[in-house]
């Protein structure tokens, strides 16, 4: 657990740094464009004040020893404030719609997918399948684009952004928070359809194969009725795979948010880490991927604590230790 | 159980339960269609990627007709679409497009156009379809902001878009294959240490990661190191998948009664490898990667749309959804959309094709 | 119908669909279950069995149909119900399934499942069917738990599968079953999985519960040895047809279906003749899609008058037992002689005292370290075998039985070099030399390994499956010492084998799924054979087999031996099946060897205790009214990463004493000379079993 923090921290660090260019180069791209011309010694006060001309490893052990000790993520180089001012709201709008997200899929898909898997080959089925397919194959922000372009062309709307244009800077408050509800739902349907198809084709897959083991015989040999043998055994068997791949999905909506955000202009951390990445400001963009990575490794714990909850195996191997 | 009293060896077995999973072989099929498309783009393609018209900026799709009247009304059979007569509304600044019934572009398969070099070998001039005379444009999907075919533009980013995911899973898969059986041959520590690589690396969100990298690609660098930058970036999280694959595969196969055997029959490492393990994990690897192949075509697509993958004057889908980004050219030129179809088939296909390897992979399963 | 009836199946016919393939299952299938009897199904796999015990409960599933027949049933108020006539969930036909009949499966551990408490599941079945509260369930859950024998059933209510043994489990599924005082049990093979001594006391405890709860059972089986030890009556099928029904003592004494006589002929047990071939049923049971016109076990019937078998489908006899036969018509003989097993040759004439040592096994022991936690710090040795030592001399075979999890597959896999002892040496016989065959390079290793081969239990997992046979069997001649160059001498090499296994070699260029299991494994034994060894170790080849092809292997085995001169050590679970095979037995418990011995000295009169609790529990195909009840095993064998000190043994040893607790015994010499490791092998008297007659009595 520690050691993926710590290897994060690196990562998200080291993949900014170590590219060749920094932001400097930039200022300096920008301001030839401009006919500016910079001097040698001009360049290197620059580095300087940015504290770019020290070593990449002093540079990440300065950023980490002030996050540890000051909790200081460093300084916005292109925004010229502190990087938590920036993220501090954006990334609790990502976790927030990442989590709707994830309830949104789990909500619609695990009834589907054991519609499908019981009526195999109905027409419901069919159409979870079809569903499925389009999930599967229409990237994300292809579906947002097309979602906009509907809105627009026959509601004569644009359905981008979280909030309303009086509320983008408006203080919270409960009306602020039904208008984000309001304006959830479309960025939801966007990331959460590649998920829903998956997890469709999930569960339908694991509960047929549970369907025919031996436990479903012998709870109908009961005399069970088929509804709830069917989901007080198999259902919860086939939650179990399910559930362990609970983290991948999450990293895959977190990941899937950013480029959603970009398509439908959304004030979350995905916009502001494209930009951060293009103007190299590198304590911004770092702490950025920093934190996504944070927020899926929380995911990853949180399906660990869900299976130990779902499966007695794995809680009687964690009370022998053997997990951690 | 019933026997088979034949003597189909194993491949043609997978090959027979292959044909009878419908979808997967509508895949397979598609898949080569693709391919083949992009193996020939510039002859399928009426014109090329970069001439355009500028009079013919954001020109709606023309349809194909088949009947032209004489001056006796009689109807002759010509394939042909009608050219535009275009006004400019001068107040918005738009311009209209409406079909002149007199402007008869006449169509014609194996028709000369624009010059090209096929596979850098052979100066050609045909093409499979287009306009009869060699100045006439046609825009079966439409144009762009720049007055160019997208259609022609979509077959031409074809190419790209399908060999990038190609070469991006053949580099995952060395890699793979290679950290994977370094992890799998030495086993203790090392695997122990690869496997908690491959967890973190996992555990990172791709999306933050591949725009992280590729925003290092400085937008001067020539088109083809972009292209092989890119692939390498998707590699990076590519290859984890893939090797977990390869290593389970590896381990559950090496407990085999079969791979015992082999050994006490007093065969070698290496052959045993070769002859017992690798073709049977084969087309379970073969079915892995055909399903990784999408995953690469959409991060490409992904990241170009985003404008830090792969750049103009290369084309690839994603490049030509670029055009499509905001809301005021999708609302002027629906069409732009056409592209994402592309792409929609292609993952599709490659996706059923995968899913049909998976499924006739083991025979002897039910 | 009867009074006497609970239930009385007549004429009836079921159906699978698979890929628009209509497969009948059951073909005009007629018996009845007698209140409060035993009734046995018994057959080869693919006869229908199971599938007749679900069409009873109406659980066959959506892609099956009932074609004909009636199932009628006395309700407990003495009204006939007809169950095909019931829809699959209605009301009436789930009253009875789990109420009035219950049903108990084989895998224990896949038929409960692993999420819920066994409390929790037994409770279950009585809450749907009666209104009780939770904790009225409970208490009733607790007694029968406790009538089942569950030790301390308070705790185990609360215990997930995977926590429990296998006879644990067992107990807690039939404890489910018993929950709602069911008139009907139906048992489908629910001792085939357990151990021996596992089964025996299952099976004791099924004839206990029957008497207490005053219930009928039908039992579903394919072992005869189980038939004689339980049934009341028995119904043999084949391919979906009843071919005999009758009372169990007739069945034996005097079967009429030359399928029934077959199969009590077939069954490997114990007749204290070692040189012996047992008579085999040509052939294996056809698949549901050949089923043959007429008779349908003419195609394997010895008597088989084909204008006649394979024409008509013979009519029912009434006699003694009611058999689907033309009996005296196709010339059946009206007496059963039992065909005893039959001397091979009478050139085997053993001198064993003379014969060289083959292979030699000095104080071999073999540990696996199982290291788990997050940075895998913990260590758990896990002692597979401890200290074994043996000898086997040439021409000779030694028997090696355990029960599972006792070190025996472990023990074969040490020998046979494919891994490595951690203490100890093996020695092989070499051109006159005994030479270490035990940690060697691998290049030593392959030269070793074309003397002393390996025949695999599982017939499909231990062929590779993208291999025509002519390659599987010509690897070790194409390969390190025993290679042929010339591929003509090669292809003659591996033709002369495969002829001498008994396969076509015209038919060497197929693919291993082109065969049936029996052929598999004597495509398995032509690999073994190839390289001409001297010693082969067969780990379980036959249990993976059905009884009649059983005999076939275990008489090429016997066959090969005596005209090869081979070598064999053979490991098997099934005491029946090694007596048949073995001159001397070794006897395995948790790692060590307890007794080893000439095969008839073990069974008749053992020294150890844990080998006269395993005679014990080993039944035989033979009916003998009035079976002295012997004392059951009970307990389970220890976890082998955490033996107890002292005896392995002494913990489940109804003989064990203070030493036996805390010294470990050591293989040694009694007084008449037999080796056991056992602390008081010189003051007990124990009981081995008696050799079954060639000639069964009438």
């Amino acid at each position: 657990m520690m050691i993926t923090v710590f290897v994060i921290t690196v990562v998200s660090f080291f993949i900014i740094i170590l590219p060749p260019g920094d932001f400097v180069d930039r200022i300096v791209l920008e301001a030839n464009q401009y006919g500016e011309v910079f001097e040698e010694h001009e360049i290197a006060d620059l580095r300087r004040m940015y504290g770019l001309d020290q070593s990449a490893l002093e540079q990440y052990l300065i950023w980490m020893g002030n996050i540890l000790f000051r909790g200081d993520f460093g300084y916005s180089f292109g925004w010229d404030v502190p990087v938590s001012e920036l993220i501090s709201q954006r990334l609790g709008l990502t976790t927030t719609l990442s989590v709707v997200t994830l309830m949104f899929i789990w909500i619609v898909a695990i009834p589907i997918g054991i519609y499908s898997a019981v009526r195999k080959y109905s027409l419901g089925d069919y159409a979870a399948t079809f569903v499925g397919f389009v999930g599967l194959a229409v990237p994300n922000f292809l579906l947002a684009l097309v979602l906009l372009y509907i809105s627009f062309r026959y509601f004569g709307q644009s359905v981008g952004g979280l909030f309303s244009p009086e509320y983008i800077n408006a203080p919270w408050s409960f009306d602020k928070f039904l208008d984000l509800l309001s304006h959830l739902w479309i960025p939801t349907i966007v990331l959460g359809t590649a998920g829903t198809a998956e997890v469709i084709r999930k569960i339908r897959a694991n509960l047929l194969d549970e369907l025919h083991r031996p436990y479903v015989l012998t709870a109908r040999a009961k005399g069970l009725t088929e509804l709830n043998l069917v989901i007080k055994y198999p259902v919860r068997h086939s939650l179990n795979p399910f559930v362990s791949d609970l983290n991948d999905l999450f990293v895959k909506i977190i990941s899937g948010e950013t480029i959603v955000a970009v398509v439908l202009g959304l004030q979350t951390t995905g916009p502001l880490l494209l930009q951060a990445l293009k103007e190299e400001d590198l304590y911004l963009a770092s702490s950025l991927i920093m934190f996504l990575s944070f927020l899926a490794v929380l995911g990853t714990l949180f399906s660990d604590l869900c299976l130990m909850l779902l499966d007695p195996r794995i809680r009687r191997q964690a009370r022998e230790g053997e997990m951690m | 159980m019933s026997f088979a009293a034949d003597n189909a060896n194993y491949g043609t077995l997978i090959w027979r339960r292959f044909r009878r999973h419908r979808l997967g072989f509508l895949g397979f099929l598609f898949t080569i269609f693709i391919y083949l498309v992009a193996a020939f783009t510039e002859f399928l393609a009426p014109h090329s990627q970069s001439t355009y018209k500028a009079r013919d900026v954001y020109a709606p799709p023309q349809s194909i007709r088949f009947f032209v009247k004489d001056r006796s009304r009689q109807e002759t059979f010509r394939l042909h679409v009608l050219g535009y007569r275009s006004k400019v509304d001068y107040d918005s600044g738009k311009r209209t497009f409406v079909e002149d019934p007199r402007k008869i572009i006449q169509l014609g398969f194996w028709v000369r156009g624009d010059k090209y070099e096929l596979w850098g070998l052979f100066d050609y001039d045909r093409h499979l379809f287009g306009p009869i005379k060699k100045s006439d444009r046609v825009y079966f999907f439409g144009a762009d902001r720049l007055g160019r075919d997208v259609l022609s533009r979509t077959i031409h980013a074809t190419r790209v878009s399908m060999t990038i995911g190609l070469v991006g899973v053949a580099l995952s898969l060395i890699l793979g294959i290679m950290i994977g059986g370094i992890s799998g041959f030495f086993g203790g520590f090392i695997d122990l240490g690869i496997q908690r690589m491959i967890e973190i690396l996992q555990s990172i969100p791709s999306i933050p990661l591949w725009i992280g990298l590729a925003a290092a690609i400085p937008p001067t660098a020539p088109p083809i190191q972009t292209y092989f930058l890119i692939t390498i970036i998707l590699s990076i999280i590519g290859w984890t998948g893939l090797a977990r694959v390869v290593r389970g595969r590896f381990m559950a196969l090496k407990n085999e009664d079969f791979i015992k055997a082999a050994r006490l029959d007093g065969n070698r490492p290496l052959r045993i490898i070769f002859k017992y393990m690798l073709p049977n994990f084969l087309s379970h690897i073969i079915a892995v990667v055909t399903l990784a192949i999408p995953g690469m075509i959409i991060a490409e697509t992904s990241l170009s749309f985003l404008g830090i993958g792969l750049r103009q004057p290369v084309v690839s889908w994603g490049v030509l959804l670029q055009e499509a980004q905001n809301l005021k050219s999708i609302s002027t030129a629906p069409w732009l959309f056409l592209p994402g179809f592309a792409v929609v088939l292609a993952v599709l296909s490659l996706n059923f094709l995968g899913d049909g390897l998976r499924d006739a992979g083991d025979p002897y399963e039910n | 119908m009867r009074t006497d009836l609970l239930m009385s199946v007549q004429g009836l016919s079921v159906s699978f669909w698979e890929e628009k393939r209509r497969l009948q299952a059951l073909k005009d299938v007629s018996f009845d279950i007698p209140k409060s009897k035993t009734v046995c199904l018994v057959g080869e796999s693919g006869c229908g069995k199971s599938v007749t015990a679900r069409t009873l409960l109406g659980i066959t599933g959506a892609n099956s149909t009932i074609d004909e027949g009636t199932i009628h049933y006395s309700d407990p108020k003495g009204t006939l119900v007809d169950i095909v006539g019931l829809k699959p969930d209605s009301k009436v036909l789930r009253r009875l399934r789990g109420n009035d009949a219950t049903m108990i499966f084989q895998e224990p551990m896949t038929a409960l499942s692993s999420f819920y408490t066994i409390g929790n599941q037994i409770v279950e079945a009585l809450r749907q069917h009666e209104r009780v509260t939770k904790n009225q369930a409970r208490a009733r859950a607790i007694e029968v738990l406790e009538a089942v024998g569950m030790p301390d059933p308070q705790a185990q209510m609360e215990s997930y599968t995977f926590e429990l043994s296998g006879g644990q489990r067992q107990r807690a599924m039939i404890a489910m079953a018993l929950m709602t005082n069911p008139r009907l049990l139906i048992a489908d093979e629910p001792t085939t999985a357990l151990d021996v001594t596992t089964q025996a006391v299952i099976l004791d405890l099924m004839r206990t519960i029957q008497k207490k709860f005053e219930m009928s059972i039908l039992f579903i089986t394919h072992d005869l040895g189980v038939v004689s030890e339980i049934a009341d009556e028995v119904v043999v099928m084949y391919l979906g047809e009843v071919v005999e029904s009758g009372p169990v003592e007739q069945i034996f004494s005097k079967p009429r279906h030359p399928y029934t006589r077959a199969l009590i002929s077939a069954a490997p047990h114990y007749a204290g003749n070692q040189e012996s071939r047992l008579p085999v049923i040509p052939g294996i049971v056809p698949s549901l899609l050949e089923r043959p016109t007429g008779c349908a076990f003419s195609t394997r019937c010895q008597h088989n008058k084909s204008e006649l078998c394979n024409i008509d489908r013979p009519p029912i006899n009434l006699g003694s037992t009611n058999v689907r036969c033309f009996l005296g018509r196709a010339g059946v003989p009206e007496e059963f002689k039992k065909e005893g097993v039959t001397t091979a040759s009478d050139e085997g004439e053993k001198t064993e005292s003379l014969a060289n040592v083959a292979l030699q096994v000095e104080s071999v022991s073999r540990q696996f370290v199982k290291r788990t936690g997050l940075i895998r710090r913990k260590e758990k040795t896990i002692r597979a075998v401890t200290e074994v030592s043996l000898e086997i001399k040439e021409g000779e075979t030694l028997g090696l039985v355990g029960e599972s999890g006792c070190g025996k597959t472990t023990l074969g896999q040490t020998i046979a070099g494919s891994i490595d002892p951690s203490d100890g040496k093996i020695r092989l016989a070499i051109e006159g030399q005994m030479r270490e065959i035990s940690n060697l390079s691998e290049q030593e290793r392959r030269n070793a390994w074309q003397h002393i081969r390996f025949v695999f239990q599982d017939p499909f997992a231990s062929l590779n499956p993208r291999m025509t046979v002519f390659e599987i069997v010509s690897e070790s001649l194409r390969n390190g010492p025993s290679r042929i160059e010339d591929r003509r001498l090669r292809q003659q090499r591996v033709y002369e084998v495969l002829e001498r296994v008994g396969l076509d070699p015209a038919q060497s260029d197929r693919y291993p799924h082109a065969f049936s299991g029996g052929q598999r494994q004597r495509i398995g034994i032509a690999r073994a054979l190839a390289p001409k060894p001297k010693i082969v170790i067969a780990d379980e080849p036959v249990s993976a087999l059905d009884v009649s092809v059983q005999a076939q292997i275990l008489n090429l085995f016997q066959d090969l031996q005596r005209d090869l001169g081979l070598t064999y050590l053979f490991v098997s679970h099934d005491l029946n099946v090694v007596s048949n095979i073995s001159d001397r037995v070794a006897v395995m418990y948790a790692g060590r060897i307890v007794e080893i011995a000439p095969t008839d000295e073990i069974y008749s009169s053992p020294r150890h205790p844990y080998t006269a609790a395993l005679l014990s529990a080993v039944l035989t195909p033979e009916y003998t009214p009035n079976k002295s009840r012997r004392e059951p095993l009970q307990g389970h064998p220890p976890n082998p990463a955490n033996l107890p000190p002292g005896c392995s043994f002494a913990p489940r040893c109804s003989f064990a004493s203070s030493n036996c607790q805390q010294n470990s015994p050591t293989l040694e010499c009694d007084d008449e000379g037999r080796l056991v490791a056992c602390h008081r092998k010189n003051e007990l008297t124990l009981s081995g079993i008696t050799r079954v007659s060639g000639n069964a009595v009438a």
